[in-house]
């Protein structure tokens, strides 16, 4: 569902402290499936995302989306892609401090407008699914780590996104908590969202839920394992 | 429609509660910022209502009062000036006119004593203002005496006393007959302490004003317009005064506000970031914060306005009264007829929001403008 | 109860105390027309000036009336000594025209 065709990303281009991040990837990425890019720090893995995640455009190539050149549309349009399309979980999780879990976990819908109940429903389900209902006045800065990144997955599908993209998601937790992690993800597989993750945990990258571990060094794809 | 309300809806949910998360600094700056409106609208409450009864007073004042000076100060007009005044051409009607001051030392205050053109006070009798009657004591048929410039005291039956609703113009009269007058102050006989003219054709006042100075040079004319002039100026000053006042508090509040809303902290920027990633638009940010801008400014105005209306008319401006009353014993008491001026309202409206809108709205702006990836690398 | 509605209800409710000052300026300036008119007329009879505000000097019970240099007239660089006197600016137009006459 998503292409990249020779995708290049510069920053500070034509300065002194030019760094070329990404230097020509070409990707297909499927839906409905786990697709992990895994290489070494520097390597070019977050920017890779923030292309896919509308968060930032190419320097040169193209993003296609269900066939729809995404690469040079204006930003308004790249929000409006990004808030239906994708959900993310960073690697610091980024939630809001002094909002309560709930409030949170509601933030991505308020522009969309959609009526205060329903999203709020929408909210308790899916922190009871996360099994945190209990925590869902907490404020954000109250709960551990694995809770504020559960809280994180539970903003990150409010919208309901097609794809659920999430960078180091599990950098900040220990074994167990990783273990819950994978497990969650699982069942967004069953469900047929497509997720998008980075990491270089082999706990992640080998483990039986990622359909696809794509390899990158430098700015460049290594090789690709099917 | 009904998603667009639901939308703003939401954004004043979350910027009350960001603004909920520092509870005592937001309330702080609102009660600063209301404090601020409220002796703003206070001082432009009180100094509107003064000046309409100013106006009041002088819609009945005569056109022109003409003074004689000698040596730089008033002096009395000498016999013989009203009827060189009677010969002019333009002049409908004169009066000389016969007031003066005085010292009472039992409660060391100064009087007005005026002799009433209408002769309506009876020899022996006195008409006092509300505010000295209040002072010595005095009520209708009761007795007071004063020390008369001939040094012996003097007793006199007060007639009545002046309707309390007048006192903010009438709080020291005596109104005395003229024999007792010339007697008290022993006033030469034909002698004024100035002339009132009615002139017949309104337009021609300032003429008239003109060739009385020609006719009497060592006369000085002061025109009813001139008159309302001062007392419009002298309450714009009073204004300025409390504007000077004010200052100090005003830059104290520019630079809370300031602080508070330019002063953009990295947990805000970085916030701004994660609104954005999630999928807010620059103009969802910048509108959420132009709601917190407008309900905080929109409520410090509507809390400062109404406090300052019931502080000025329904309270009688305590907060005011000791710069009125200055050194004064007699001061007047006085309820102010309300004025409120849609404009002076706007005015104050304009420039107490907008300031606080913009402080706000600046720096988010340069903020909300940067690219969402930031938040990728925090 | 959703922060929004507290926040609407407590705006409405100062918004209609805005508006009750509104009206009550206006109440009282009916019902109090008639005070209104008897001062007009008691001014207007005794030919009144000056309001009544400073009793304490001469130039600040009649500023109107009150000679141009009053404030200063013990000495040109007499510093003002009644505290309401600082209230009072003289005006303009007299100062103007006491080029062209002895004042
Ligand atoms: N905003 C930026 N300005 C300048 N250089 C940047 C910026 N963002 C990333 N880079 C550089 O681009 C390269 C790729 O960065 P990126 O964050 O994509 O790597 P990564 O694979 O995610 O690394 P890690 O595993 O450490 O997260 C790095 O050399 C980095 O220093
Ligand atoms: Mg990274």
């Amino acid at each position: 569902m998503i292409e990249l065709r020779d995708v290049k990303k510069a920053f500070n281009q034509g300065q002194h402290n030019e760094v070329w991040a990404l230097s020509g990837i070409s990707l297909g990425i499927e839906a409905k499936r786990v697709t992990a890019l895994r290489g070494p720090s520097g390597s070019g893995k977050t920017t890779l995302l923030t292309l896919i995640g509308c968060l930032a455009r190419p320097t040169s190539g193209r993003v296609t989306l269900h066939g729809r050149d995404i690469s040079g549309l204006p930003e308004r349009f790249l929000t409006e892609i990004r808030r239906k399309t994708f959900g993310f979980v960073f690697q610091q999780f980024n939630l809001v401090k002094g909002l309560s879990a709930i409030e949170n976990v509601m933030l991505p819908a308020y522009p969309t407008g959609r009526p205060h109940r329903e999203l709020a429903q929408r909210a308790e389900a899916l922190l009871e699914r996360l099994r945190l209902a209990h925590r869902r006045d907490a404020r954000a800065e109250w709960l551990s780590g694995g809770e504020q990144q559960r809280v994180a997955i539970a903003r990150a599908l409010i919208n309901d996104p097609e794809v659920l993209v999430a960078d180091e998601p599990t950098a900040n937790l220990d074994t167990a908590l990783a273990k819950e992690f994978m497990a969650i993800l699982e069942s967004f597989g069953a469900e047929g969202r497509t997720v998008i993750l980075t990491s270089h945990d082999p706990l992640v990258t080998e483990s039986a839920v990622v359909g696809r571990l794509v390899d990158m060094r430098d700015g460049l794809l290594v090789e690709h394992h099917e | 429609m009904k998603s667009w309300i639901e939308k703003q809806r939401h954004l004043i949910d979350f910027t009350l509660s960001s603004l909920l998360r520092r509870r005592g600094r937001n309330l702080g700056l609102l009660v600063v910022y209301s404090l601020l409106v409220f002796v703003l609208a206070s001082a432009m409450l009180y100094s509107h209502a003064l000046r309409r009864e100013a106006a009041v007073i002088l819609e009945g004042a005569p056109e022109v009062v003409l003074q004689r000076l000698v040596a730089g100060r008033h002096d009395l007009i000498p016999p013989g000036y009203i009827d060189k005044i009677g010969q002019m051409r333009g002049v409908q009607d004169i009066r000389g006119r016969l007031w003066g001051y005085y010292y009472d030392s039992v409660v060391k205050a100064n009087y007005t004593f005026m002799v009433p053109a209408d002769g309506s006070v009876a020899k022996g009798a006195l008409v006092v203002g509300p505010a000295l009657a209040r002072q010595r004591g005095l009520e209708a048929n009761t007795g007071v005496s004063f020390r008369a410039y001939s040094g012996e005291l003097r007793s006199f039956i007060i007639a009545d006393v002046l309707p309390q609703a007048s006192e903010i113009a009438s709080a020291d009269l005596i109104l005395i007959n003229e024999d007792d007058f010339r007697a008290f102050f022993n006033y030469p006989a034909g002698h004024y302490t100035d002339v009132a003219l009615t002139v017949a054709n309104a337009k021609e006042v300032r003429n008239v004003a003109n060739k009385l100075s020609k006719l009497l040079p060592d006369s000085r004319p002061i025109l009813r317009e001139e008159m309302q002039r001062t007392y419009a100026s002298l309450f714009d000053w009073r204004e300025g005064i409390m504007l000077a006042l004010l200052s100090a508090a005003i830059l104290a509040f520019a630079i809370l506000a300031w602080e508070k809303a330019s002063g953009l902290s990295a947990d805000e920027k970085r916030e701004i970031g994660i609104l954005k990633a999630i999928g807010w638009e620059t103009g969802d940010v910048i509108r959420m914060k132009l709601w917190e801008g407008g309900l905080i400014s929109l409520t410090a105005f509507l809390l400062g306005f109404v406090a300052a209306y019931v502080h000025v008319f329904k309270f009688g401006a305590p907060l005011f009264a000791p710069v009125l009353k200055g050194w004064a014993v007699l001061y007047p008491r006085f309820d102010l007829v309300p004025v409120i001026d849609g404009l002076q309202v706007a005015t104050l409206f304009f420039f107490t929001v907008f300031p606080y809108m913009a402080a706000v709205l600046v720096p988010i702006w340069r903020a909300a403008v940067t690219d969402p990836d930031a938040v990728m690398r925090s | 109860m959703r922060t929004s509605t507290s926040a609407a209800a407590i705006l409405l409710t100062l918004a209609l105390a805005f508006v009750a000052c509104l009206g009550d300026a206006r109440l009282t300036v009916e019902r109090r027309a008639g005070e209104v008119v008897a001062m007009r007329t008691l001014a207007a009879q005794l030919g009144l000036t000056d309001l009544a505000l400073f009793t304490e000097a001469r130039y600040t019970r009649h500023p109107s009336q009150a000679d141009l240099h009053s404030a200063f007239q013990d000495h040109p660089l007499a510093l003002e000594h009644f505290p309401s006197g600082s209230l009072i600016v003289p005006h303009h137009e007299i100062l103007d025209r006491e080029t062209t006459a002895p004042d």
